[in-house]
């Protein structure tokens, strides 16, 4: 029971204490690179819980078979594997998302949560830990995403995963949708998490 | 005449940091300080121009005549990683004052994505060619300079500052951003 416990926080923790985008502020330049809509947010977001559980996987597994002096381009390597494969199955399958996230697909190996997680989680738990935690970092990441993305696109575009809530010309805040709108929209969120954060603890 | 329009483009019009997002982890972190942005600025001027040369000629003449194209991200990341460690190394033995200044930006810079974000898009310029992807690398590390020492600058001041509790720290300095990026916003159409 106290082993579940932990697992359940362990979970938990990437969503609310250490969410990597409003309290770690790791994956910052997809996070404000593509969240000019909700559906492109959420898309980004699952590529990396993707890219992040596998990543963890597979570091998780063979850890005690790395040399400690190569362990960073080792992770390095593992995790572009995986980036590959998410770039050209969302290039064969989903070309719209594919057009739309550019070139942030590829940058998805330089997110700092990946390399972060890797170096300091999978490389030193086991492989349901691991595992665990890389879902609720993902989610996490997932959840952050989605809502900044939906923030900006409901005030910038007066519509939510593409449906219009009002008539094609009416006005509405455009900065939201341009990059400006990114970096406040991000401190307004930050601002409302912490306070969320801190009741809830 | 090309290549201002180059030069005007990626530093004001479509900056790196400020429109495009890209190396928005050192524009945050390294940016509390103006003498630290000037040496992280430094570092990745230095960086982005060799690992644009390097990948460029890299795709080029390896990956595109041996239909690797597939592999860009994963060679990309492992030439710069290993090029990050080399410059370290030459720079110690070679030159210890620069390597003073620079030394402790360069680890930093392997997760940079301006570094490879630049080398991609390098590779999609109109009738490219390697001095073509040279000067745009060269000319968007100028804009993430630009960029980081207006914002370093800012932070300076803020520091005097009477913020409201709730906006300390991290969302001060995103709405900062926020407004310096609405003021760039402001140079766009001009090429």
């Amino acid at each position: 029971m106290a082993e579940k416990m932990n697992q359940t926080q362990n979970f938990l923790k990437g969503i609310i204490k250490e969410n990597p985008v409003f309290v770690m502020l790791l994956g910052m330049c997809p996070t404000l690179g593509v969240t000019s809509s909700a559906f492109n947010g959420l898309g980004m977001g699952l590529a990396t819980l993707f890219v992040l559980l596998m990543s963890n996987i597979v570091i998780s597994l063979v850890k005690s078979q790395i040399p400690d002096k190569v362990r960073i381009p080792a992770f390095i390597i593992v995790i572009a594997s995986f980036v590959t494969i998410v770039e050209m199955v969302l290039e064969a399958f989903i070309p719209f998302l594919y057009e739309q996230l550019g070139i942030f697909i590829p940058l998805i190996v330089v997110n700092c949560l990946i390399l972060g997680r890797a170096e300091a989680f999978a490389s030193k738990n086991d492989l349901l830990s691991s595992i665990i935690d890389a879902l609720g970092m993902g989610f996490g990441f997932v959840i952050a995403l989605t809502v900044l993305g939906a923030v900006r696109e409901i005030l910038g575009n007066a519509s939510l995963f593409e449906w219009r809530f009002v008539s094609e010309n009416a006005n509405t805040f455009i900065l939201f949708v341009l990059p400006p709108g990114a970096f406040i929209a991000l401190a307004y969120l930050a601002v409302l998490f912490n306070k969320i954060a801190i009741k809830t603890s | 005449m090309e290549y201002v329009l180059i030069f005007i483009a990626a530093v004001f019009v479509n900056n790196i940091v400020l429109s495009q997002f890209l190396g928005i982890c050192p524009f945050l972190g390294v940016s509390n300080k103006v003498t630290t942005s000037i040496g992280m600025s430094g570092a990745v001027l230095f960086v982005m121009t060799l690992a644009t040369l390097t990948t460029y000629l890299l795709h080029q003449f390896v990956l595109v005549p041996f239909g690797l194209d597939y592999l860009r991200t994963i060679t990309f990341i492992l030439v710069i990683a290993a090029l990050v460690q080399m410059v370290e190394i030459i720079l110690k033995k070679v030159s210890p004052p620069l390597y003073q200044v620079l030394g402790v930006f360069l680890p930093l810079i392997t997760t940079n994505c301006a570094v490879l974000g630049v080398a991609i898009l390098a590779l999609g310029l109109e009738s490219g060619s390697l001095i073509k992807a040279v000067f745009f690398a060269i000319a968007n590390s100028i804009g993430f300079a630009l960029a980081l020492i207006v914002f370093a600058s800012i932070r300076e001041q803020l520091e005097l500052a009477d913020i409201p509790k709730g906006m300390k720290g991290v969302p001060i300095n995103l709405l900062v951003a926020g407004l310096l990026s609405l003021a760039f916003l402001g140079f766009t159409g001009l090429v």
